[in-house]
């Protein structure tokens, strides 16, 4: 019994002398910042600014490379995303974003950062600029998905009354946001400094590049948009009018050119140029990148993309392999002397063309072939690749294993040969290169790279040089300036080795599509370019594709390509007692877990806004056919 | 110890018991079916391709139940009883949606109390007639005729006609085993179509095979269809 009196006179005294000193309730806490401490201090200012950076939204990167594979550039060889190869419709919501989470966030600093008194001026107008850059950035990620979107341009509170109705906002037109974006960068373009060594922040020339791009984007919406007259909205929240394309077309054209004043230069280092294209995605002394999303090693800030992808074979994990580019993709490369082609494997009646090395069937294409894709003979790392499918004996049987590396007798001497490559392709087996290929671009040469224990620093560019180029490339066409389009399409093109120039009448419009689909694969450029060229539905047109199917119309922009194809190499084994002695003979092959072709539907060319968000906000209009 | 154990066993079949009033709904009973029709013939559409929205209204947060039209062009829901609106979305389908008479728009107003059966009358741009495929060694010919449907200012061009062959009752675009096209340009005689193609190698054996025709209309999303049809392989 005294025992809880003596409790519960403690706690009378503990409560008597809470209760008396109000001060106690009001300390100052020593865990977390302030937010008038964060307000004082330029380095507090930039973390909290590095935030937001750090959560600008991509919808294809290095940090997420299963994206990769939704349409034709790649397989995914990995049993759990099989998936994006069976499933024929794409989803109403796929790709969708609605950040008003980070958008209010941005708002808010760029409100309490205006209200600052003890930041250095200087100072304080640089990360307002940087901050109104993400915002446009954002915005204009809102609007390639979204379509209009509402503008909110400060940071919404609601007022705890009980009628939240009115926060609520319509969806601005389309060409409102791009508008907003593109004179958000306008003024932006003379307060952000003139850094071409700055990659990772805001400078003029992100500020350009954004700009030259949403309004390229702007003008083939308004352009392009005809041709789908059903993927619009009567109160223009989605759909551009085509009367105001070439004012788009002439913003991004001068943008383009005004980025080409500022000091950047396309990547020339290496004499080798296909290694030279390669390079330009891991060598960060690098005068083409202009707005990147920057990583290092030993920080939090590293990827997994060379874990995910590097060849099976010399693989620093049990793993890697993930990313097949398709055949599609490798066939679209161009011939050194600028004409389309299919991969010569069969001569015109039917027989299959040997080479003395697997390499040798790429021979005279476009170097940036070599630069984004892992062919069969080259290396990585400096270790050979060793893809293969198995030994193909002249009547056509096949001799082959399933297991990496497997092995057989293949002469009945009693003595096992290995009869496939260690880094396959073996059908439905994950992590071999199922379609033929690896990929090379963003994969990191550095050692350790492929270690999750160390993990690598490659950084994901956002915004580079011959982008800008093609970006002025396609405006000068749109504008009827064809000479001054191969002007701008040549300097990507030399760089790639092809040498011979093209003409003003060369330039079409199936040569822009082309030219960015072979220089920007892996860029997170894919999705966006067919919707504004209102391109997807016809491209990704749910038709069932036959060899024949693939190998036509190579470099037509409106070509069908809904399903990832293969090439496998196979030693001809011509004398069965000595193995070592062939020749490489190809194959296109449809890898086994591609069993459905894609197909974008025309409710797909925007994505689905969220029934909570429209039942939270009646005022927001539905997407078109969905 | 033991008393622990009995009691933790009791409480849990309490649970379990007490739960079984609480959680289980009835399930939704009324099924609403039909097809979808011109002057009471069913339109025929690819697999996953056409679908229609139901709506519930008088609830705050609204959502819609998806319909799926099947490949001979019914559907079926199972559904609680209640009005509900139903929608064919303006893209959906090789057909325009017919005005109705008692919401004088695209929406249908069905008031379900038990099983009910409801054929929706719409206007397709073509029809398909006489489709008559046939299995001579191992070409698959087909013959068929065109009929133009909406002649007016919203009539669209055929864009191609296609003949599919699928190892699988799923015939369509996405899902074949050979195809032959005819552009819209070559066809001469709308009455008249003929196509013929050769049925490949299958790698396992199988008794049947199964074919139809597809149109592709310029500027529409989904296509028309005929009637699946099962050849004796």
């Amino acid at each position: 019994m005294k025992k809880y009196i003596f409790m519960l006179l403690a706690g009378l005294v503990v409560g008597n002398s809470g209760c008396n000193n109000d001060e106690f309730l009001d300390l100052e806490p020593k865990n977390i910042l302030l937010e008038e401490d964060v307000w004082t201090d330029k380095t507090l200012v930039t973390s909290v600014l590095s935030n937001l950076y750090g959560r600008f939204p991509d919808f294809q990167s290095i940090e997420d490379w299963d994206n990769f594979t939704e349409f034709d550039e790649a397989f995914a060889s990995n049993a759990g995303t099989y998936g994006n190869h069976r499933n024929a419709d794409y989803g109403y919501g796929s790709w969708g974003m609605w950040e008003y989470g980070y958008i209010r966030e941005i708002n808010s600093f760029i409100q309490k950062c205006e209200a600052a008194t003890e930041l250095d001026p200087a100072d304080k107008a640089q990360f307002l600029a940087e901050a109104r850059f993400i915002r446009a950035g954002v915005y204009f990620e809102e609007v390639k998905r979204m379509g209009g979107v509402p503008l909110i341009l400060e940071p919404l509170t609601y007022d705890f009354s009980g009628d939240p109705s009115y926060l609520r906002q319509p969806r601005a037109k389309e060409h409102e946001v791009y508008d907003f974006v593109i004179s958000e960068l306008e003024d932006l373009k003379g307060i952000l400094p003139n850094e071409v060594s700055d990659k990772a922040r805001a400078t003029k020339g992100s500020a350009l590049a954004m700009q030259a791009r949403a309004a390229l984007y702007a003008g083939s919406i308004a352009k392009y948009g005809t041709s789908t007259p059903q993927v619009s909205l009567p109160g223009g929240e989605v759909g551009i009018p085509a009367d105001m394309a070439t004012g788009y077309y002439q913003k991004a054209l001068s943008a383009a050119q005004e980025i080409m004043t500022l000091g950047y230069s396309l990547y020339q280092k290496k004499p080798d140029l296909g290694e030279n294209f390669a390079s330009i995605f891991y060598d960060k002394n690098n005068p083409e990148a202009i707005w990147v999303e920057d990583f290092k090693l030993k920080t939090g800030k590293t990827n997994g993309f060379t874990i995910d992808n590097q060849p099976r074979y010399q693989s620093e994990e049990q793993q890697g392999g993930r990313l097949n580019p398709s055949l599609n993709l490798v066939q679209s490369f161009e011939n050194l002397d600028n004409t389309f082609a299919p991969l010569p494997i069969m001569d015109a009646s039917g027989n299959l063309i040997h080479y003395t090395n697997p390499a040798d069937l790429f021979a005279g294409r476009d170097a940036r072939l070599y630069g984004t894709v892992m062919l069969p003979g080259t290396q990585f790392k400096g270790k050979e690749l060793d893809i293969w499918a198995g030994y193909m004996r002249p009547d056509g049987t096949i001799i082959t294993s399933s297991n990496l590396g497997g092995q057989a007798d293949i002469n009945g001497d009693g003595t096992n040969e290995q009869v496939v490559g260690f880094s396959g392709p073996i059908d439905g087996l994950e992590f071999t290169a199922q379609t033929g290929f690896y990929l090379r671009k963003y994969l990191d040469p550095a050692a350790g790279s492929g270690q999750i224990g160390t993990r690598s620093e490659v950084w994901w560019i956002r915004y580079r040089y011959a982008e800008v180029l093609l970006n002025a490339a396609e405006a000068a066409f749109e504008l009827g300036q064809p000479e001054v389009a191969a002007g701008y399409m040549n300097q990507v093109r030399v760089r790639a080795g092809l040498t011979e120039p093209l003409t003003a009448a060369d330039i079409t419009f199936d040569r822009i599509v082309n030219e960015r689909r072979v220089e920007l694969a892996f860029e997170g450029h894919q999705l966006f370019d067919m919707k504004r060229w209102r391109l997807a539905h016809v491209v990704w047109n749910g038709n069932r594709m036959t060899v024949s199917d693939l190998t036509t119309n190579i470099g037509k922009a409106d070509k069908t390509s809904t399903m990832p194809f293969g090439l496998w190499p196979y030693k001809y084994l011509a004398d069965p007692n000595n193995p070592s002695n062939t020749d490489w003979v190809f194959r296109i092959v449809l890898p086994n877990p591609v069993t459905t072709p894609d197909r974008f539907r025309l409710g797909n060319y925007y994505s689905q806004i969220g029934e909570d968000v429209i039942n939270n906000n009646p005022l927001i209009v539905r997407q078109p056919n969905q | 110890m033991k008393i622990n154990i009995f009691a933790i066993l009791c409480f849990a079949l309490g649970v379990s018991l007490s739960s079984c009033e609480h959680d289980n709904f009835e399930a939704p009973e009324s099924k609403l079916e039909g097809r979808i029709v011109y002057n009471g013939e069913p339109i025929n559409v690819g697999y996953n391709e056409v679908n229609m929205q139901l709506w519930e209204p008088g609830w705050q947060l609204r959502s819609a139940i998806n319909v799926l039209v099947d490949q001979d062009g019914s559907y079926s829901a199972l559904l609680f009883d209640a009005p509900y609106k139903l929608v064919i979305q303006p893209a959906q389908g090789p057909f325009r949606s017919i005005k109705n008479e008692v919401t004088q728009s695209d929406t249908i107003m069905v008031d379900l109390k038990g099983d009910q059966t409801l054929d929706i009358e719409v206007m397709p741009y073509y029809m398909i007639r006489n489709a008559q495929i046939a299995k001579a060694g191992s070409d698959v010919t087909a013959n068929f005729g065109l009929e133009q449907i909406i002649t007016d200012a919203n009539a669209k061009n055929v864009e191609n006609v296609t003949l599919y062959v699928s190892r699988t009752m799923f015939v369509d675009r996405g899902n074949n085993i050979a195809t032959k096209q005819l552009n819209g340009g070559d066809i001469t005689d709308m009455n008249n179509i003929s196509m013929s193609l050769t049925v490949p190698a299958l790698t396992t054996a199988q008794s049947d095979i199964f074919a139809r025709v597809g149109v592709k209309i310029a500027g529409v999303e989904d296509m028309l269809y005929s009637p699946v049809q099962k050849l004796p392989l």
